[in-house]
């Protein structure tokens, strides 16, 4: 037993087999693109957790004797139209835009995951059903549906999530489905099939593992498009309902102050785009660094 | 040929169907009985409630509204606005040139520099070139509309006065429009390289360079020509994203557009009038996209026949 582990090792380190992920990391450390896009968000999220304690003022508190000041040692990003700081402001503001964006994203992904991993297992008529109804809402431009359907809910966090988890899974889904049609013709699946491994099992344990890469990806990506689409809503008054600070609600507000104080709207959207694009250099490194047929 | 034409069309009835159930059901069905709203502002009798039911039409079955909304869709009958009572239908049609010219200015100049820059950055692979188009392209996707057009207001409207801030007074009034919309090159640059970058990892390049052509002929004749279909199938469906995009755009800019229409009607919770936009929106998209689907089957024999 002992020799056979042992052949084994010198076999393997005669064809220096590296696991995939151990090969996705290293081209992952090596992209300086990626790992900036890491910084990005690592500081995001402490960002938003901190806000609280990082904030130096009261992203609430109304100061009508200081309003629409210019960024100062004050306040660095100056003041809004309230007098609240803007700088605090935008970190609480990164706090309930990425939580809803993760939220929403998470939501969004596990309705995709389970209605393709369905139809990719399945096929058949279920296929059929799930993926005509995927054409259909796909056929919506999807901002617009969005729209559509917050408006008819009324504005709110519920209907956000129910506007998103109408519209958000279907990329994901297709995705998915595409996957799984392709790994259930696998030979660990026919084993798997062989010795009787439940349906449930067989979709969670064995197929589901081995589509997450591109999951993954889609996943980063998507919580970039989240923030931006929330905000459109938000900025239509939408999303989110003031005072509670949400960086497309700032943006519309600041915009009526626009020629006389620039700064109200400008930090909130310099703020998303950070956001916005830490994760699209995140989701693209780590494209790049999972795609089996890139070679560098 | 013929026949995978008539199979796109007859792909469009399931898609028209669910676009039209899906405003539906946010039209008159989510926002609740219209009825049980007025009667709780005037104390109607049950009679009166039953023949404000009766006018309304809600006193049937559901499906036999949605049949009956359907019957009035296809007579052009979108409802009427609750705001200026005008018909919704005439608010769209007297809106969309606008909308139309600013979305094709835009996405012509989007494809043409989004398109060029991405053949430099795919013809060279991970050259500096190449990394600075992907930090630039990253960036271009990562700014948000409500935030580049009020910038771009304020920097070329305000502070330097060379475009109009807003309002719509001749073909002048879009340039800036357009420029803040045509951020979206950004995009075609990204699918114009990967796609560039699929092709030329093909053996029939390698020919083409192991026979001695010149680079610039192995793009422009071998690698340009065979990327080229996976591009016009994405800006076909990217049409989507000049749509949305000039919504926000006209919005910002007060252009007189269906995008203005639309969200001034969200502001002031104008049913039908949003529900009006949207479908006419996002059939002008299907439509579209089934243009840019039999286009591409003529460009690519193996869709034709597969």
């Amino acid at each position: 037993m002992a020799e056979r582990a042992a052949a084994l090792g010198r076999s393997r380190a005669l064809l220096r087999v590296e696991s995939p992920r151990t090969i996705a990391w290293r081209r992952f450390r090596r992209d300086a693109l990626g790992l900036t896009g890491s910084a990005l968000i690592l500081m995001l999220v402490l960002v938003a957790l901190l806000a609280p304690w990082v904030a130096p003022h009261d992203p609430m508190a109304i100061d009508l004797a200081a309003v629409l000041r210019p960024p100062s040692l004050a306040h660095w990003m100056g003041t809004d139209e309230s007098g609240r700081d803007v700088f605090s402001r935008v970190l609480w503001g990164a706090r309930v835009s990425l939580t809803i964006a993760v939220v929403i994203r998470l939501v969004t992904l596990a309705i995709g995951i389970a209605v393709g991993a369905l139809a990719g297992f399945y096929e058949g008529w279920v296929d059929v059903v799930i993926m005509r109804g995927v054409e259909i809402l796909l056929a919506f431009p999807g901002l617009l549906l969005l729209i559509g359907i917050a408006s008819a809910l009324g504005p709110g966090f519920l209907s956000l999530l129910i506007a998103f988890s109408v519209t958000g899974w279907t990329t994901t889904a297709r995705l998915v489905r595409g996957k799984l049609l392709s790994i259930k013709r696998e030979e660990y699946m026919e084993a798997a099939r062989a010795i009787g491994v439940p349906a449930r099992t067989q979709i969670v344990r064995h197929a589901l593992p081995n589509a997450m890469g591109p999951v993954i990806v889609t996943g980063t990506i998507g919580v970039a498009g989240i923030i931006l689409a929330e905000a459109g809503l938000s900025f239509l008054g939408l999303g989110i309902q003031p005072p509670t600070p949400t960086w497309g609600g700032m943006i519309a507000q600041g915009r009526s102050f626009l020629t006389v104080a620039w700064w109200a709207s400008f930090f909130p959207g310099l703020a998303m785009a950070v956001a916005v694009f830490g994760f699209n250099l995140f989701g693209d490194a780590l494209r790049d660094a999972l795609d089996p047929r890139a070679v560098r | 040929m013929h026949r995978f034409i008539a199979r796109r069309f007859l792909q469009l009835v399931p898609v028209l169907l669910g676009l039209t159930l899906i405003t539906f059901v946010l039209t008159y069905v989510v926002p609740g009985d219209p009825v049980d709203l007025i009667a709780k502002q005037e104390h109607l009798t049950p009679e009166a409630r039953a023949s404000l039911r009766h006018q309304l039409g809600t006193d049937v079955p559901l499906p036999v509204q949605y049949v009956r909304y359907l019957w009035r869709l296809l007579q052009g009958d979108l409802g009427r606005s609750y705001v200026t009572n005008q018909r919704v239908i005439d608010g769209i049609a007297r809106a969309f040139p606008l909308t139309l010219r600013l979305g094709l200015a835009a996405f012509l100049l989007s494809t043409l520099v989004g398109v060029g820059a991405g053949i430099l950055a795919g013809s060279r692979p991970h050259s500096w070139m190449d990394r600075l188009m992907t930090l630039i392209t990253l960036a271009g996707i990562s700014l948000p509309v409500i935030w580049v057009a009020p910038v771009a207001i304020l920097l070329f409207a305000v502070t330097f006065r060379i475009f109009p801030p807003s309002g719509y007074d001749g073909w002048y009034s879009l340039v800036l429009p357009t420029l803040v919309l045509g951020v979206r090159a950004a995009f075609n640059t990204r699918i114009t390289r990967a796609s560039l970058l699929e092709v030329i990892g093909q053996d029939y390049i390698r020919t083409a360079r192991a026979k001695g052509l010149a680079e610039r002929l192995v793009i422009t004749r071998h690698a340009l020509r065979n990327a080229l279909i996976p591009i016009v199938t994405v800006l076909g469906l990217d049409l989507a994203s000049y749509l949305e995009g000039a919504f926000f755009v006209e919005f910002i800019f007060a252009l007189p557009g269906m995008g203005r229409l639309a969200l001034d009607a969200v502001a002031q919770r104008d049913l039908f009038m949003i529900q009006g936009t949207v479908l006419v929106a996002a059939v002008l998209y299907v439509i579209a996209n089934l243009s840019v689907d039999v286009s591409y089957a003529y460009l690519d024999p193996r869709i034709r026949y597969g």
